[in-house]
């Protein structure tokens, strides 16, 4: 992800602090983690994500991480949102059929 | 208090139990990760309600407080989509702005100026489109409410047409627009924009609410002033509403072109909302027959020698014709007795006596039937957003 993207989203999420502080929403310990945590808690709380899980197929999920950024402007690069939705598919995903 | 308190405060107060130990009754139905996520937090001026996210604040209504026809204000479900909610202070200088392209004139009305008008009173149901897609199967992706999106009040304050009348309505005006002061957190996002037909917002019974239940507006429900579309979901219900606009033009804004649609003819509609209509979608406007149990609540202990079931049934305003009890999963059907109506658009509370039952489990359901005839589906009418779950209400007790 760019630098100046990830700043500006850590900046927002730093005005939107006494809220976001509120709650931490312990996200699984994986790859991409600290990537879901800057990109995704600016507009919601975290909990949108363990919220809407474990059901979302990995289409689904791009879907959703494709909305946040053309629909509600989430400012989230191409290679950011692959290690996101990499992340959202194997910790928040529908788990896989055998 | 500022918002930031009460949020902050919320968070500290329970902290991030798991729901399971404090919520033994919630559905098994909904997801896992929602069960696990969803957890009672307390906020000044409510009680426990149930936290689906605390930013912007989502929080339901425990199904113990539906065995009444009245919700009360401290327990009535809070439904924000934009982080950026209003606090008290920011709203001490609130008025509302009436005008538009099919007004005469645009007026600012005070608080004050609002009570003035003619007042009138409302009973009505005020439910989330959403409510109960939690429990859709297959999930669908949104808030994951369960069945306490929504809540029954009086509701108290001007009608919208003798608000509309001070701007003056021109001949050519098909849609009213509303806006609220809860606002997007990043700017990317589209403000939450919605309308209304004119005959609609004409209507007798839709009213801007400046109280509740006798009291003012919580702060999270509204304050200083909402709209009540009785009859429709509440996204039309427009909280902290700050600007209303006559148009000649039908709205267009993500929250009615984008959110908030349904598979065209798939629900009954008595009026419905043509100026918003697409080929294959339509806006979502009236709500659902609908029905639930209160008590007794899902795994509770009953006695073999009879118990009594206690819920309320409700629809768009055709009112509930009759409410019938299933004491054995849906084989044989009781029918339950019905209380009076606080109005047509309002939660009708019933009663059921089991009788005795043979000791073990037994599984509860229950099933609406409306004035219009319609009546709860079997199977819930997929739509992708989740929207109008109205499925019987299934559960469990444990007969002692
Ligand atoms: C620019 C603002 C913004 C950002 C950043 C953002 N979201 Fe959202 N998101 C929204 C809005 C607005 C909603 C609708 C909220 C509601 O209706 O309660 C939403 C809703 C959701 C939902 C519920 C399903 C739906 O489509 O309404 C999920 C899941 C979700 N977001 C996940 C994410 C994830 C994962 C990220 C990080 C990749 C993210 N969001 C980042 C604005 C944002």
């Amino acid at each position: 992800m760019d630098h100046r993207i990830l700043g500006s989203l850590l900046l927002m999420a730093s005005l939107a602090a006494p809220t976001a502080m509120a709650q931490r929403v312990p996200l699984a310990q994986a790859p991409g983690k600290d990537m879901v945590e800057a990109a995704c808690s600016s507009c919601h709380s975290l909990s949108y994500i363990p919220m809407n899980s474990r059901f979302l197929s990995p289409e689904v999920w791009k879907a959703e991480v494709t909305k946040m950024r053309t629909v509600f402007g989430a400012p989230i690069d191409d290679d950011a949102a692959n290690t996101i939705i990499g992340y959202l598919v194997s910790q928040y995903g529908a788990p896989k059929k055998p | 208090m500022r918002r930031r308190d009460i949020i902050v405060g919320a968070g500290a107060l329970i902290g991030h139990e798991a729901s399971a130990a404090t919520m033994p009754w919630l559905s098994p139905d909904l997801p896992d990760g929602t069960r696990a996520e969803a957890h009672l937090v307390q906020t000044p001026g409510k009680q426990p309600l149930i936290q689906l996210s605390d930013r912007p604040p989502n929080l339901e209504t425990p199904i113990q407080a539906f065995r009444t026809a009245i919700t009360p204000n401290d327990q009535f479900f809070v439904r924000y989509h934009l982080a950026g909610i209003p606090d008290e202070k920011s709203l001490d200088t609130w008025n509302l702005e009436v005008g538009g392209d099919a007004a005469e004139r645009t007026v600012k009305l005070t608080a004050q100026q609002l009570n003035d008008l003619p007042q009138t009173e409302i009973t009505a149901v005020c439910q989330c489109s959403g409510n109960g897609r939690g429990l859709v199967q297959p999930h669908v992706p949104g808030v994951q409410w369960g069945r306490g999106g929504m809540g029954c009040a009086t509701w108290h304050g001007p009608r919208l047409r003798d608000v509309l009348g001070r701007a003056g309505v021109k001949s050519e005006a098909v849609e009213v627009w509303v806006e609220g002061a809860d606002l997007p957190a990043m700017p990317g996002t589209p403000e939450f924009r919605k309308s209304l037909p004119l005959s609609r917002a004409l209507a007798a019974e839709t009213i801007v609410a400046t109280t509740m239940n006798g009291g003012p507006l919580p702060l999270l429900n509204g304050f200083p002033a909402r709209l009540v579309v009785p009859g429709w979901t509440a996204t039309y219900w427009m909280k902290h509403l700050t600007r209303i606009t006559i148009s000649a033009k039908p709205l267009d804004s993500f929250w009615m072109k984008k959110a908030y649609r349904v598979p065209a003819g798939l629900f009954p509609v008595a009026q419905g909302f043509a100026t918003q209509d697409d080929a294959s979608t339509w806006p979502i406007t009236d709500i659902v027959v609908n029905s639930l149990i209160a008590t007794p609540i899902h795994g509770e202990q009953v006695e073999r020698s009879g118990f009594t079931v206690r819920g309320i049934a409700w629809d768009n305003g055709s009112g509930i014709q009759r409410v019938d009890v299933s004491l054995d999963g849906g084989k044989s059907w009781l029918s339950a007795l019905l209380d009076r109506e606080l109005s047509l658009y309002s939660f009708r509370t019933w009663r059921l006596e089991s009788g005795p039952l043979p000791r073990g489990t037994a599984e509860l359901r229950v099933r609406a039937t409306s004035n219009s005839k319609r009546t709860q589906p079997e199977v819930w009418p997929a739509n992708p957003a989740g929207y109008h779950n109205n499925v019987p209400q299934r559960l469990t007790v444990k007969v002692a």
